[in-house]
C-alpha cells in the first residue's frame, strides 16, 4: 500500500537539489538520537563519579554501542525496511531518552546536585540489576505467582458471579445485596482480618487480590448480560434454542466486551493489593523487596524495584488488551465492503 | 427418521396456521392496554398471507403469538392441528431488524439454528446451501458490521431458511431498507416462496408490497385488533405494479384504513 501526504505530492516535481535535503530530514531525527546517546557515553566518562560505584565505564561502552546501532540504523534506516522505519518513528523518544539519561548521569554521579542517597544515578541501578539479580528475580516470580493466582481467581469467580445475577432473578435477588455491601470495600480494609482469619498470609493475599478482582469483574459481567436486547434471545429461541444455550452462546458473548473492562479494571485494583499484601504480609515478591529496600536505606534497590514493577503491570495490561482485541475481533470496524 | 421426515417435509411443506378468538393485552403501569380483539384466521399451508393495519396496531404481537414468543390471554393457535406452546424452530421469525449476532461471522449467524437444535456438525452442507439462496456465499466469513442493510437482512433470511421452516414469520423485514433494495427484495421473496412452498405471514404496513406479494390480505383495524378485511389477491406471479386491478385492491384497502381522502 502506498500512501501520499499533501506536501508529498506537491514538492513531488520541485528540483533534484532538494532530494539532498530530504535525505538530510530523513535521517537528522536518527543522527540527534545517536548524539544523544553517545553524549550520555561522554558524561559517564567526563569526571571522577562523586561515589563508589563499579558499572560506570561498562554503562558508558553500553551507552556509546547504543548510540552506534542507533546511528547505523537510523542512516541506513530506507533500506531495512519494516525495522527502519519502526526506529524512525522512535528517534524523538530515543532522543528524549538520551538527553533525560546524560543529564541524569551529570546532576547525580559526576556533581551530585541532586541529593545522593536518594537519587541514585543509572549506574547504580544497573549495578542492582547485574549483582543483585537472583533476589530481584526470585521476587518477581514470587509475584507473579500471589497475583495470577489471585487474579485468576477472583477473575473466575466475578465472572460466574455475573453471569449468575445477570440472568437469574433468583440468584440475584440473593447476591445483589451482598455484593452491595460488601463490594465497595476496599480490599485492603480486610488486610488485618484476612492475616488471622488465614491459614497463611500466602493463602489471605491470594484472597485479597482475588477480592479485589472480583468485584468490578461481577458487576461489569452482571451488567453486560443484562443488557443484551432481548431481540437476540427471540432470534434464538425462535431458532430452537434451549436456556443453557441462551447463555452460553447468546449472553455471554454478547456481554463480552462489558467483562473486558472489568477485567482491566479489576487488574488494576488487584496490583494495589499485591503490594500491599506483599509490603504487610508476604515476605516475599516485589512489594517486599521495595519494604526491604527501604529498610536499608537501598534507594538504587528501590528504583530497581519500582522499574521492573511498572514494566510487569504494564506487560500485564498489554496482554490483555491484546487478548481482547483478539477475542473481539468482530468489533472492530476495520474493514468495510 | 431424519430422511422419513424429509419425505413428509417434501410432501407438504407448509404447515397450516389456525387462530381461534384470540385475544391479548399487556399491563402498563397497571392500566390493560388490549391488543387484539377476538382475532380469527384461518392459513392454509403454503399460503402468503399479509396482515395490514396502522402501525402500532398489534399486527407484530399477533405474530409474536404464532412464533410462541408470546401467549395469548385467550383463545387458542395451531399449528397443524397442533397447540403452539412455545418457539419452534418450523416456525421461523424474520424481524424488522436483521438482529445478527455481531460476534458471529456470516456463516456462524446462518448456523444458529441448527446449532442450538444440536444437529449442525451433520448438516453443514445446509448452511452452504442457505447462504447460496440468498447470493451471500462469497462472504460468509464476513461480520454483520461489515455488511449493507439489505445483505444483512438476506442473512436473517437464510438464517430463518436453513432451518426448513413450514412457516416463514416476516416482521415487516424489508421495512428499514431503501426502496431499490426493497423491491430487488420482494421479488426475491416471492421466488423463494414459490420454490420453496413453505406457509408465509407477512406484517406490514406498505399497501403496495402487501398486493405485490401475498395471496391473501388480512387488513386489521386499529388497536384492538379486529380483522376488518379478508382480501384475496388472485393475480399470477410475478406482479406488475402498474396492474389495474390491484390498483383497484389497493383503493379499496386505504379506504378501509381509512385514508381514502389521501388517494
Amino acid at each position: 500500500m502506498s500512501t501520499f501526504s499533501l506536501s508529498e505530492i506537491a514538492t513531488g516535481d520541485s528540483a533534484p537539489s532538494s532530494a539532498l535535503a530530504d535525505k538530510l530530514r530523513d535521517v537528522a531525527p536518527g543522527i540527534a538520537a545517536a548524539l544523544a546517546w553517545a553524549a550520555f557515553g561522554a558524561a559517564c566518562l567526563v569526571r571522577e563519579d562523586v561515589g563508589d560505584w563499579s558499572r560506570t565505564t561498562d554503562l558508558a561502552i553500553a551507552a556509546f554501542v547504543i548510540a552506534g546501532l542507533v546511528l547505523i540504523v537510523g542512516v541506513a534506516a530506507s533500506h531495512l525496511g519494516r525495522a527502519g522505519s519502526a526506529l524512525r518513528r522512535r528517534s524523538p523518544w530515543l532522543l528524549a531518552l538520551g538527553v533525560f539519561l546524560t543529564l541524569w548521569e551529570l546532576a547525580t554521579a559526576k556533581y551530585a546536585w541532586l541529593p545522593l542517597p536518594f537519587f541514585p544515578p543509572p549506574q547504580a541501578i544497573i549495578e542492582i540489576y547485574t549483582d543483585d539479580l537472583p533476589k530481584l528475580l526470585d521476587s518477581v516470580v514470587a509475584s507473579i505467582k500471589l497475583q495470577l493466582g489471585g487474579y485468576l481467581i477472583g477473575a473466575a469467580t466475578g465472572f460466574i458471579t455475573g453471569v449468575s445475577i445477570g440472568w437469574s432473578a433468583r440468584i440475584g435477588y440473593w447476591v445483589h445485596p451482598v455484593l452491595r455491601f460488601i463490594g465497595p470495600l476496599p480490599a485492603t480494609a480486610w488486610l488485618p482480618i484476612a492475616f488471622f482469619a488465614f491459614p497463611t498470609s500466602w493463602s489471605a493475599s491470594t484472597f485479597l487480590i482475588a477480592l479485589a478482582t472480583g468485584f468490578p469483574v461481577t458487576v461489569l459481567t452482571w451488567s453486560g448480560v443484562a443488557s443484551v436486547p432481548t431481540a437476540y434471545y427471540d432470534v434464538a429461541r425462535t431458532l430452537g434454542a434451549r436456556p443453557w444455550f441462551l447463555v452460553l452462546k447468546v449472553a455471554i458473548p454478547a456481554a463480552l466486551p462489558h467483562v473486558f473492562v472489568g477485567l482491566f479494571m479489576g487488574l488494576g485494583a488487584s496490583f494495589a493489593v499485591l503490594v500491599v499484601a506483599e509490603m504487610i504480609g508476604v515476605k516475599a515478591g516485589l512489594g517486599w523487596y521495595l519494604q526491604w529496600a527501604q529498610g536499608w536505606a537501598a534507594y538504587a534497590n528501590m528504583y530497581a524495584a519500582l522499574l521492573v514493577m511498572s514494566l510487569l503491570c504494564s506487560g500485564a495490561i498489554t496482554l490483555l488488551f491484546k487478548t481482547r482485541d483478539r477475542v473481539l475481533i468482530w468489533q472492530k470496524g476495520v474493514v468495510k465492503w | 427418521m431424519v430422511a422419513a421426515a424429509e419425505a413428509v417435509r417434501a410432501q407438504c411443506p407448509g404447515a397450516s396456521i389456525d387462530i381461534a378468538h384470540v385475544d391479548h393485552a399487556f399491563d402498563i403501569d397497571g392500566a390493560e392496554l388490549k391488543v387484539l380483539d377476538d382475532v380469527s384466521l384461518i392459513v392454509e399451508p403454503g399460503e402468503f398471507v399479509a396482515l395490514l393495519g396502522p402501525s402500532g396496531c398489534g399486527k407484530s404481537t399477533l405474530l409474536r403469538l404464532i412464533a410462541g414468543l408470546d401467549k395469548p390471554r385467550s383463545g387458542s393457535l395451531r399449528e397443524d392441528e397442533v397447540s403452539i406452546k412455545g418457539p419452534h424452530p418450523s416456525r421461523v421469525v424474520v424481524f424488522q431488524d436483521p438482529t445478527l449476532f455481531p460476534w458471529r461471522t456470516v456463516w456462524d449467524n446462518v448456523a444458529l439454528g441448527l446449532e442450538a437444535q444440536g444437529i449442525l456438525r451433520k448438516q453443514r452442507h445446509r448452511v452452504d446451501a442457505a447462504l447460496d439462496l440468498v447470493g451471500l456465499t462469497n462472504f460468509k466469513n464476513a461480520y454483520p458490521h461489515q455488511l449493507s442493510g439489505g445483505m444483512a437482512q438476506r442473512v436473517a433470511l437464510a438464517r430463518a431458511l436453513v432451518n426448513d421452516p413450514k412457516v416463514l414469520v416476516l416482521d415487516e423485514p424489508l421495512g428499514k431498507l431503501d426502496s431499490l433494495t426493497r423491491i430487488a427484495m420482494q421479488a426475491e421473496l416471492v421466488a423463494l416462496w414459490q420454490r420453496k412452498g413453505f406457509t408465509t405471514l407477512l406484517v406490514t404496513h406498505d399497501v403496495e408490497e402487501a398486493l405485490v406479494l401475498a395471496n391473501r390480505v388480512i387488513v386489521l383495524s386499529d388497536r384492538p385488533a379486529r380483522i376488518k378485511a379478508d382480501i384475496v389477491v388472485d393475480r399470477p406471479y410475478p406482479r406488475h405494479r402498474g396492474d389495474p386491478h390491484l390498483a383497484d385492491l389497493r383503493r379499496q384497502i386505504l379506504g378501509l384504513l381509512g385514508l381514502e381522502a389521501t388517494w
